[in-house]
């Protein structure tokens, strides 16, 4: 039988690999917040083709009328999205015509999105609340859901441990993406987000049910060899699945209009990263804790450990 | 009949009941009072429109909402809205000081901010024989009331006592919404009483058809308006709504039981504005507007036709992995896919859940879902088979043996639908409780699905056709 979980170390060290860049980006650059969070004023117009300025001249437009915090970005369909401080809707009028005139276009007002500071920084704080407590409720439901099998409570903790990688990859993705792309996270990334934590626990599930299963089976082999066993037996549903949910999420980014675009490849990334972290990620981790490993991690190089297990 | 036939006529009673209410020819159902309307309710996000939250700061001296006020306010905000003339405007309480406004079809902010602004502060001023055009802004206090000692009072510009009322009565509503008055020094006028003293307000006509407002004071106010006109005849008592002059009828005699019009040029569609003004008065609380969304509907089209196309381009990839992956299971999942599919149009219709971008976009995951439950079992079909069983042990084998997975897989995710649910609901983030709706629906119907309708179709094909009993057919 192939031997996955043996080369434990190595999957930990590919999610590190994909993990620290976009912590670095997160520390770096921070998340892009959109209005959202921040509060401000959003405006989409569109020109008629070819006709849309450039991102620095709507800037300098702003700025004469004595805007502050503008920030413009260009997208597909001579569209261009303004991203400012607060304004009302008098100024957007006034903003809008003098568009119109100095660029020499119809402008076309796609969405006009005003969000106050008070209600941007209470969803920062309760968007951080919700995934605290979906966390929680989690670890709960798995405790229970698992309370049959020894330490049930580290089958918990591995799925959060795996959830938390899932988070950090799609936080950092949307750091990167943000600072390349100017991707802004808004309620909609926060939705994404979520999902893919219940998505993440689901997987990571599937895998564990079948380690409670085999765990009665094969009372005779060692937890590591169960523990392979049952990724080997889930590993054919996991490709499938994740297959189906990623061509449904794939089209969406595809072909989905522009504002489920992101929304949707925040999706596919977090959804791949939730099945790679059950199988390589959460299992593994439960074989680490079973074997108490980290007595030896610094005894030894990580390598000679994986060569013994 | 066995087991299976009984089930198989359930399910097919449920997918015509389910087409039915789809169905376009479906123009609306209403059955003992259980009305649903035809079409599929559709998001501010895809239909284009306005969508405001407004923050409610409680009266002065107070430090909480209490909820019934708050209700009363959205009750107001939905008759002042009716002015906007735009039908399916929504007014929801959100948390314990929101409300959500949503209007479709507008995108204009300022319009329907100025509409909802309407406060409706009437004020009946005693103007004495001073004749001032209708329409004339005037300034009142509406702080003081009007004694014959007292009648007026003057004010430079610089304090205008047009603004907040202080604490005795009800506070007015958002920020700036009052013009100030631009000569100085003003003269200012003291109500005799404002239009809290209203028991009724109705639109009624004159005799030469013209239309008018009729009221009918409260009791306790019935004394006063009596004395007052009594003492005044000839004298104008101007009639005031947001110290605007709407009316100065001149008393012709005493009223003393409380009734009175409104006379003035007016419209149907103003004089009924006016009386839902008056009848519902000013906001129990004061609003502020601190979240605005606005969506072009060119936006909102283009948004459909595209989820439209991703959805079928997702679910045409989904069919043609089943039916690579695992043959005739897969094939039956598929038509299960669309009892999935069928229930959930449905569902949307009738519960109704209004669809949003979000939401389709959960409607779409939910797709992936949906099959996951049946890889699950298909997967261990497969490894019963090869493990040498009969097919109808497997089968069974296969759906007993996957269903803890399936159940804890999907009440995590229940779990972290009734999350985010909360979160949006709370926050006016209707988008978000929209995508939570729709997911959970789909993992509920798909658990139906998977499980009882795969199952029995897949029994029925295996007791009716011999030749899918040979193991290619299960993608061995």
């Amino acid at each position: 039988m192939i031997d996955l979980i043996g080369k434990r170390y190595y999957y930990f060290l590919i999610s590190l690999i994909v993990i620290v860049p976009g912590v670095i980006a997160l520390i770096v650059w921070g998340l892009p917040l959109a209005i959202d969070f921040t509060g401000g004023s959003s405006l989409e117009v569109k020109f008629d083709a070819g006709k849309a300025p450039q991102p620095a001249q709507v800037i300098t437009l702003y700025n004469s009328m004595g805007i502050e915090d503008v920030a413009a970005q260009t997208s597909e369909g001579d569209i261009l999205i303004i991203r400012s401080k607060e304004i009302d809707e008098a100024t957007k009028t006034k903003i809008v015509n003098q568009m119109g005139t100095q660029f020499n276009s119809t402008v076309t007002i796609l969405r006009f999105d005003t969000v106050g500071p008070v209600i941007g920084k209470e969803v920062t704080n309760n968007a951080a609340i919700a995934v605290g407590v979906a966390a929680i409720a989690i670890l709960l439901y798995i405790t229970l859901a698992f309370r049959g099998v020894p330490h049930a409570f580290r089958y918990g903790t591995a799925a959060i441990i795996a959830m938390i990688h899932d988070t950090l990859v799609v936080l950092g993705f949307e750091a990167l993406m943000g600072h390349f792309l100017g991707w802004e996270a808004d309620s909609l990334f926060l939705t994404a987000l979520l999902t893919v934590i219940g998505f993440s626990v689901h997987d990571t599930i599937v895998v564990f049910d079948r380690i409670r299963e085999n765990s009665t089976i094969y009372r005779k082999l060692s937890f590591e060899r169960v523990v392979n066993h049952s990724i080997i037996q889930t590993l054919g549903r996991s490709i499938n699945t994740q297959l189906t949910v990623m061509v449904c999420t794939a089209s969406l980014a595809l072909f989905g209009g522009i504002t489920t675009r992101q929304f949707a490849t925040v999706l596919l990334v977090g959804i791949f990263s939730g099945t790679y972290s059950s199988i390589f990620n959460a299992a593994p981790i439960l074989v680490v804790w079973e074997n108490r490993e980290w007595r030896n991690w610094f005894g030894r190089s990580a390598k000679s450990n994986t060569a013994e297990a | 009949m066995n087991r299976n036939s009984w089930t198989m006529l359930l399910i097919g009673l449920i997918l015509i009941f389910a087409i039915w209410i789809v169905s376009p020819l479906n123009t609306g159902i209403n059955v003992l009072g259980f009305t649903r309307s035809g079409t599929q309710p559709l998001g501010l996000d895809l239909r284009g429109g306005l969508q405001v939250i407004l923050q409610a700061s409680p009266p002065p001296g107070q430090t909480s909402i209490d909820p019934q006020s708050l209700q009363d306010t959205k009750q107001i905000l939905a008759n002042r809205s009716n002015a906007l003339g735009v039908s399916e405007i929504t007014f929801q309480v959100s948390g314990n000081n929101r409300i959500v406004g949503e209007f479709p079809g507008l995108t204009n902010t300022d319009q329907v901010i100025a509409a909802l602004k309407q406060v409706g502060q009437l004020a009946f001023i005693p103007m004495g024989n001073e004749r001032l055009q209708e329409g004339s802004t005037v300034a009142v206090d509406y702080n003081k009331t009007w004694s014959a000692a007292q009648p007026y009072g003057t004010a430079t510009q610089a304090a205008t006592p047009t603004g907040q009322p202080g604490a005795t009565s009800t506070p007015k509503a958002e920020t700036s919404a009052t013009p100030a008055p631009t000569e100085t020094p003003t003269k200012i006028y003291y109500p005799l009483m404002t239009g809290t003293a209203l028991s009724s307000v109705a639109v009624t006509t004159d005799s030469l058809g013209k239309y008018e407002i009729s009221f009918v004071l409260k009791d306790q106010y019935k004394q006063i308006f009596g004395d007052f006109t009594a003492n005044h005849v000839n004298e104008i008592l101007g009639i005031v709504l947001d110290n605007k002059l709407i009316s100065a009828p001149s008393i012709n005699s005493a009223i003393p039981d409380g009734k009175g019009v409104i006379q003035g040029s007016f419209t149907y569609e103003s004089a009924n504005a006016l009386a839902i003004n008056l009848r519902y008065g000013s906001l129990p609380v004061a609003l502020t507007v601190i979240e605005s969304r606005a969506v072009g509907a060119t936006l909102g089209q283009d948004s459909i036709n595209k989820s439209i196309l991703a959805g079928i381009i997702g679910l045409t990839l989904v069919i043609i992995l089943m039916l690579v992956n695992y043959r005739l299971p897969g094939f039956i999942a598929v038509l299960a896919l669309g009892v999935y599919a069928m229930i959930n149009l449905a569902l949307f219709k009738l519960i109704p859940v209004t669809l949003s971008l979000p939401g389709i976009a959960g409607f779409v995951l939910s797709i992936g879902m949906a099959v996951d439950a049946n890889i699950l079992i298909f997967e261990r079909l497969k490894e019963e088979l090869r493990a040498g069983r009969q097919l109808h042990t497997a089968i069974d084998l296969a759906w007993r043996r996957a269903w803890p997975s399936i159940r804890d897989s999907n009440i995590s995710t229940l779990i972290t639908c009734l999350i985010l649910f909360i979160f949006g609901s709370t926050y006016g983030a209707s988008f978000v409780s929209g995508f939570a709706v729709n997911l959970a629906l789909g993992v509920g119907v798909s658990l139906f699905t998977a499980i009882i309708v795969t199952r029995t179709f897949l029994h029925v094909a295996l007791d009716n056709l011999r030749f899918v009993e040979h193991p290619a057919w299960y993608g061995i």
